[in-house]
């Protein structure tokens, strides 16, 4: 700042220091606060779960558990923090940057175009741990009003013409994208093995959604706060959930005699454990959640522990035995999958246009 | 401002009112649709927000401050807003300075590029940080290479609640400053007072009110930001999450009395932002109108 | 300190006694550079890696088409019903006296201030079927929330107080001997507001206008709530920003990001060539 009195013209000295002073303020708002948090993040091991959407409950449960178990183990104490969102985003923001040491996201093809679109993550995950990186599976099934007033029993009941189906956005939703998944296999079964039926099928379905939510979560809301709809296909475990937060009085679950087997992976990001130095937690944390204890944490959270004997049997009471297929066996690989249903142009896209 | 047009006392009421005014009834009916407007438009959402709040009592309201992540959310916003509203004001002051005091070529096209982050959507506004800082980025490679987080962390956030809250200041300040003219400073400056100088004892008590409002509007709306800061904020629970971020992540857990708990807490802020506007313009209504009549 | 020719900078800037303007404008330069302008290059130049023909492409597909559509329609109208509603309140606001007038003025700013996530969930919890105002609708065969209508009362909710607070400063400073005059001369009270007040506030109210239908355009936050999010129906242009997001399609977001920035360039520089203007002519903005 310059006390000079009646200095008229700007100096090209005046023009530099102006420069040098937004720069300088720039820089310090900026990267002073960095420097405070990454302090404060160097004095422990920290581990960063980027997870989906409706695993909030179940990963706070697990977290909580792991970090007992490796205290005992090593005497090391580790912060284990959780960031959920959409599958699809939370995929985005570990390739953009964010510093993840795990992924646990909602459908296979997300942690693909991690591994395609940044390397972070090598293209053969699937090898690196058991059960082809999936610690636990789920399925989708319905939720309906109390009594089930539209008679809902199966897929085929979706479509009847005054059923309104609230279901996410399979653009921006894993489980979105699972419900459209397990519609049109449904389909395939039934109609013969025919696609051309099997689209239509699930193009008619997606006529009777009147709320495109962004994730499984908004669709939740708007079913059971808002009261929209009659039938909200979604994940298993999301199903109870509602029951315990919304009250069993309210909504019904409607398990159908076929749905899909629901792939929610789980990947190590090889580039930020190097970087970050925590390979060695970041394995333990993805081996713990084939543990015994984490299976049964799973279990009791309502999704499908690939260890069925270390779950309690109450919980396992609780997931039905019912058909479920494969979409590989089906539709061959997940990048085919993602390609032919949910990208630009892909099945979704052609449903979803208006006839002409 | 309202009450510099005082309308002046007549000598006949009724004539020498209705002359300058529409009748009574229409008045009135004026009055009443705008009022049941705003109402329904904007009252009615925020009355909405604290019946949910309240929706089971206090010790459930005050239970959702209890937790460590709402903790951490009000800090984290505080912070951010620390850093975000001195920054713009400075720049607010600094732009008015240069656009109102002074004329020069392509005036027009400098207000509007400060403008501009105002019509940008936020989803945008959040996009653009990852395109500059995200490790597929202009400059997020190198960043990271040095360790070096900007995005998904608290740099980044407070950038994009800069970026939002860029124009406010600025945009409050330049009709005021505009409309103040130039004589009063040219005539400190003949007076021998330095730049400086002028600017604090001559500038500076003209525009405070608008000023000290426009840092109240600035500082409500960069803790209330959450499209832009959603994008870039990574959602790390105890660490990135604003209070608009926290919101959601109740209203998704279908936690909607915490949910809205803290929603009030922001809409609590904005009102006090309102009241405390008020309080001024009535305490120093005289001040302001003999500011505004001075020219 | 010896003075080149300084034609060049005279021409740049007429000059003054005061001083600060190469401190100011330079400081000014720089945070706008690396604030706003930087990072927007960079959504230009990802967007440009698709060529013009390319963001051609993304503009005219169906979907990406209606969702524009949607946004700048519906926003067109909520600017509009923002406006009249606008100008009103700023009439009622500085001309008449009445109970409570401060508090209502307070309010306008409302939306200013309330982050839209809470807007949002606010809003979508009264238009709802089930919802407080949502259930009177229904009644008359509206629905609101979940349908474009729905985007309407938002985009109406965000851009309210840009009407009223270009307009109102403007209401105060009218000169009351015009309007007499005008009565006195046998003019009625209509005619009066229609010819001698209106007039002088147009550029006014067109400023707010804009301010609004800009803000609308760009709206996400508190619109996913309340929108319906249908393809081509209720499925606003940001949310497909985020769409494509979602699939990895960063050309593509950026493609309709810079399409939808251009536009808002363009409202924006055309509402401060109508201010420059309104100043020229009748002395104030």
């Amino acid at each position: 700042m310059s006390f000079t009195p009646n200095a008229r013209r700007p100096s090209r000295r005046k023009l530099a220091l102006a420069l040098c002073a937004g720069t300088v303020c720039l820089v310090s708002a900026g990267f002073g606060s960095a420097l405070l948090i990454s302090g404060a993040a160097l004095a422990q091991t920290e581990l960063l779960n980027v997870s989906y959407d409706p695993t909030r409950e179940l990963y706070k449960d697990i977290n909580a558990a792991f970090v007992e178990e490796w205290k005992a183990k090593t005497g090391e104490t580790v912060i284990v923090r959780a960031a959920h969102g959409g599958s699809g985003s939370q995929a985005r923001t570990v390739i953009d940057g964010i510093p993840a040491d795990v992924v646990t996201l909602g459908i296979p093809s997300d942690i693909d175009a991690i591994s395609r679109l940044s390397k972070k993550i090598p293209a053969d995950w699937r090898t690196k741990l058991p059960n082809e990186g999936l610690p636990y599976t789920s399925t989708v099934v319905f939720l309906v009003r109390k009594g089930n007033p539209k008679g809902v029993k199966d897929w085929g009941d979706l479509v009847k013409p005054d059923v309104k189906v609230i279901t996410p956005n399979p653009k921006t939703s894993a489980g979105g994208r699972w419900n459209f998944l397990a519609a049109w296999g449904y389909a395939y079964e039934k109609e013969g093995k025919s696609a051309d039926k099997a689209n239509a099928f699930v193009g008619q379905l997606y006529k009777q959604v009147p709320v495109l939510d962004t994730g499984a979560r908004g669709s939740t809301v708007t079913f059971a706060q808002r009261g929209l709809g009659d039938v909200l296909p979604t994940w298993e475990n999301e199903a109870y959930l509602v029951f315990d937060e919304f009250g069993r009085d309210k909504f019904d679950v409607v398990v159908p005699p076929t749905s899909i087997y629901a792939e929610p992976p789980v990947a190590l990001v090889d580039a930020n454990v190097d970087k970050k130095g925590t390979r060695k937690q970041a394995e333990a944390y993805l081996q713990f959640l084939y543990s015994d204890k984490a299976q049964a944490i799973f279990a009791k959270h309502h999704y499908r522990p690939i260890k069925r004997e270390a779950a309690k049997a109450e919980d396992l009471a609780q997931l039905p035995e019912l058909k479920l297929f494969k979409i590989e066996d089906l539709q061959g690989n997940w990048d085919d999958i993602q390609k032919k249903n949910f990208d630009n142009g892909g099945l979704f896209d052609q449903l979803s246009k208006p006839a002409p | 401002m309202s009450s510099a047009v005082a309308i002046r006392p007549p000598a006949r009421p009724d004539r020498a009112e209705s002359v300058v005014t529409e009748g009574r009834a229409v008045r009135w009916g004026l009055t009443g649709i705008a009022i049941l407007f705003l109402a329904l438009f904007l009252v009615l959402p925020l009355v909405t927000v604290f019946i949910q709040a309240f929706a089971k009592g206090w010790s459930a309201y005050f239970a959702a401050f209890q937790e460590a992540d709402a903790r951490s959310a009000i800090r984290l916003t505080l912070l951010v807003a620390a850093i975000a509203v001195p920054f713009n004001l400075v720049f607010g002051v600094s732009a008015a300075w240069a656009i109102a005091k002074f004329e020069f070529r392509g005036k027009n096209l400098l207000v509007t590029l400060i403008d501009l982050p105002f019509s940008v959507s936020p989803v945008v506004s959040g996009l653009i940080y990852v395109l500059v800082f995200g490790s597929q980025g202009l400059i997020g490679p190198w960043l990271i290479e040095n360790d070096i987080q900007v995005i998904f962390a608290v740099p980044g956030i407070v950038l994009a609640t800069i970026f939002v809250t860029f124009p406010f200041i600025a945009r409050q300040l330049i009709p005021l400053m505009q409309e103040q003219g130039t004589a009063e400073e040219e005539a400190a400056l003949t007076l021998g007072a330095s730049g400086w100088h002028a600017f604090r004892t001559v500038t500076l008590p003209n525009i405070r009110w608008g000023l000290l409002y426009s840092v109240l509007l600035c500082n409500a709306r960069a803790m209330g930001e959450f499209g832009a800061v959603s994008v870039v904020s990574g959602h790390i629970r105890g660490l990135t999450n604003t209070l608009p971020l926290h919101v959601e992540i109740l209203y998704n857990e279908y936690n909607f009395v915490a949910s809205f708990a803290v929603a009030s807490l922001l809409a609590g802020l904005a009102l006090v932002t309102l009241v405390i506007k008020s309080l001024l313009e009535w305490r120093y209504s005289a001040d302001i109108a003999a500011g505004a009549r001075r020219h | 300190m010896a003075e080149p020719p300084l034609r060049p900078r005279r021409r740049f800037r007429q000059p003054s006694v005061i001083p600060g303007f190469g401190l100011t404008f330079g400081y000014t330069l720089t945070c706008l550079g690396v604030i706003v302008l930087l990072p927007l290059a960079a959504l230009v130049a990802r967007a440009s890696g698709l060529g013009l023909s390319g963001i051609w492409d993304v503009a005219t597909d169906p979907r990406v088409a209606s969702a524009l559509r949607v946004s700048f329609g519906v926003s067109l109208l909520a600017a509009l019903t923002a406006s009249v509603f606008g100008f009103l309140v700023a009439w009622v606001l500085t001309r008449y006296r009445f109970p409570g007038q401060k508090i209502v003025d307070a309010v306008v700013d409302l939306p200013f201030a309330l982050p839209t996530a809470v807007a949002g969930i606010a809003l979508a919890s009264l238009y709802a079927p089930n919802g407080l105002v949502g259930e009177q609708l229904a009644k008359i065969g509206i629905e609101a929330a979940y349908t474009p209508v729905g985007i309407y009362i938002a985009m109406v909710f965000i851009g309210l107080p840009f009407a009223v607070r270009t307009v109102q400063p403007l209401i105060v400073e009218i000169d009351k001997e015009i309007e007499e005059a005008s009565a006195t001369l046998g003019a009625g009270r209509w005619h009066t507001l229609v010819r001698v007040v209106l007039p002088p506030l147009i550029p006014a109210v067109l400023t707010g206008f804009a301010l609004a239908f800009a803000r609308g355009v760009g709206e996400y936050g508190s619109i996913i709530f309340i929108a319906g999010n249908l393809p081509y129906v209720s499925e606003i242009a940001p949310l497909l920003i985020v769409i494509k997001l979602s699939e990895f399609d960063y050309g593509g977001a950026c493609a309709i990001a810079t399409i939808m920035l251009g536009i808002s360039f363009v409202t924006l520089l055309a509402i401060n060539l109508i201010q420059a203007w309104s100043r020229r002519r009748f002395g104030y903005v």
